[in-house]
């Protein structure tokens, strides 16, 4: 069981409390998945040519400003480091495939966490409602965020195997559920180049996600390739630039609701992770219904 | 415990953004009196006025979570607002009307009494029924009536796919389409005490707007539950 939360805002008011409302949502549901929690934030884009992107460091003492001293270095311009707990971001001048490549030659002591314009992931073993005053969430502002509790099944708890994952730039993917087949999945997408940290389940969906619009489909046709190619039981929520994604497994075993009112539309796990949004009583609700893709201010991505 | 008497408390407010569930939950079950309640803000919590016994008559004024109404005997739960999953599972008696919708598993191995739900309930509803009559007024998810026994689920609009897979002997009643009919499960004859029974429980759930006439039947074809070895190639 694990629980996950998206929220949507639809004005400037809602986006400047997004991470107070988040944090509420996640308290919620952190008896879904008390063992570890994580959240992608979208703000802040970068300018045209820069990129964002946010790294966890495992070290006592990870010495951000020399990792930021050295972007600079090599690109021209980095930004200090805005630290979160054991993660930071920077914005650095350069494209994101760049800033990447060499920040795994150059420190591969660091685990990148999101690459992209605006997004941010930070994620921590550890129950829910530490996770959300060690990284201080309730300050944060942005566009959209999703959240994640977790209550591991099959895989070890470290903030590796915490959700979400990154599934490319700007993209992200909460899950709660298991897949079934995912050694054999896995085994696969590595042919094919895609890289994995950890040996989780979910961390294959998002792989496959990843591989998929490598090779040219768009985030609807890659979930719809979800409900071929995996074997299991899902509720997805992807994050993306501008807004996010729903899908569950054709079977519904795991639960989902979603709600819009003209300042928000959210996703939850339960209702009563929605309920503590403001205006909730008032909101649209209904159930996704299974085997179809929701999306929410979602462009095309290619 | 001795059933509750005919007196009933005056309608009572029990406020869930004040006191617990489970305080609400023990106030009814230690009750020997039948109580009316109005219970606010429930916010979606889990396991609302589970397992009474008694005539409690208990209104919600909004969503609720989980199980609301679980093992219902004699009381009278109305909930105005949706439901999470297994409203009213395993129900002996009583009955439980849902204003809005329900998630899965509504009314699941319920025994007894009657689910109304006014909207529409998702996936597995009235899973393994054991005896209940569920009538939804709107539509049905995928898997409705799934192993189902004994008793009724009337759907006054559409039933997605796998209706009735291995059904027992549970009546499925369906008004508008069927998406798929599940393993075992076949159309049979709408005849008079079907009509009677549908009249029935259409007046029960207080639904006036279908006539009975317009129903489909769905039952067992009875060759998936009695194995024979015989029929092993039919299976």
């Amino acid at each position: 069981m694990c629980g996950i939360a998206g929220l949507y805002t639809k004005s400037p008011a809602l986006a400047a409390g997004l991470g107070e409302h988040l944090s509420r949502m996640l308290e919620q549901l952190s008896f879904r998945g008390p063992d570890s929690a994580g959240v992608a934030f979208y703000r802040d884009p970068a300018p045209a040519g820069w990129c964002k992107v946010s790294l966890h460091s495992a070290a006592e003492h990870p010495g951000w400003d020399e990792v930021g001293a050295s972007l600079a270095l090599a690109f021209g311009e980095a930004s200090v480091p805005q630290v979160r707990a054991t993660h930071a971001t920077f914005v650095i001048e350069a494209d994101a495939a760049h800033a990447q490549a060499w920040l795994s030659e150059h420190h591969p002591e660091l685990r990148l966490m999101s690459a992209g314009s605006s997004i941010e992931i930070y994620k921590e073993a550890g129950p829910p409602r530490d996770f959300i005053a060690r990284f201080a969430l309730e300050e944060m502002s942005g566009s959209h965020a999703l959240g994640h509790t977790r209550m591991a099944t099959e895989s070890r708890v470290t903030t590796q195997h915490s959700h979400p994952f990154s599934t490319g730039l700007d993209l992200c993917l909460v899950h709660n559920g298991s897949l079934s087949n995912h050694n054999r999945l896995r085994r696969v997408l590595q042919r094919e180049g895609i890289q994995f940290q950890t040996d989780n389940d979910s961390e294959v969906a998002a792989g496959y996600l990843t591989w998929r619009m490598r090779e040219g489909a768009t985030l609807e046709q890659a979930l719809e390739g979800c409900l071929e190619d995996l074997d299991g039981f899902y509720t997805f929520a992807v994050g993306t630039a501008d807004g996010f994604a729903v899908l569950r497994d054709p079977i519904a075993c795991k639960p989902a609701v979603m709600a819009e009112t003209d300042e928000w539309v959210a996703m939850a796990s339960e209702y009563r992770a929605i309920a503590v949004l403001p205006g909730a009583e008032d909101a649209t609700l209904w159930e996704p219904e299974p085997g179809r893709v929701y999306s929410w201010g979602t462009a095309p991505v290619t | 415990m001795a059933a509750p008497d005919a007196t009933r408390d005056a309608l009572e407010s029990f406020d869930l953004a004040i006191d617990t569930v489970r305080e609400l939950n023990r106030r009814l079950h230690d009750s020997t009196r039948a109580q009316r309640l109005r219970v606010l803000n429930p916010g979606g919590r889990h396991s609302i006025a589970v397992g009474l016994d008694g005539s409690h008559e208990i209104e919600i004024e909004g969503h609720v979570g989980y199980y609301c109404a679980g093992m219902n005997k004699l009381a009278t739960i109305r909930v105005r607002g949706n439901c999470g999953v297994g409203v009213a599972e395993n129900m002996m008696s009583g009955a439980v009307i849902v204003e809005g919708s329900a998630s899965q598993s509504a009314g699941a191995t319920a025994r007894g009494g009657l689910l109304v739900i006014h909207g529409d309930a998702s996936a597995r509803c009235g899973i393994s029924l054991k005896g209940a009559d569920i009538v939804v007024r709107g539509s049905v998810g995928h898997m409705t009536g799934f192993m189902a026994q004994k008793g009724a689920v009337v759907v006054c609009e559409d039933a997605g796919e796998a209706l009735g897979d291995s059904l027992y002997e549970a009546r499925l009643y369906v008004r508008g389409s069927v998406a798929s009919l599940g393993a075992d499960c076949i159309e049979k004859e709408l005849r008079a005490e079907h009509l009677e029974e549908l009249r029935g429980l259409l007046a029960r759930a207080e639904i006036d707007d279908v006539e009975p006439a317009e129903f489909r039947r769905f039952g067992s074809a009875r060759q998936l539950y009695h194995f024979q070895v015989e029929h092993l190639g039919s299976y």
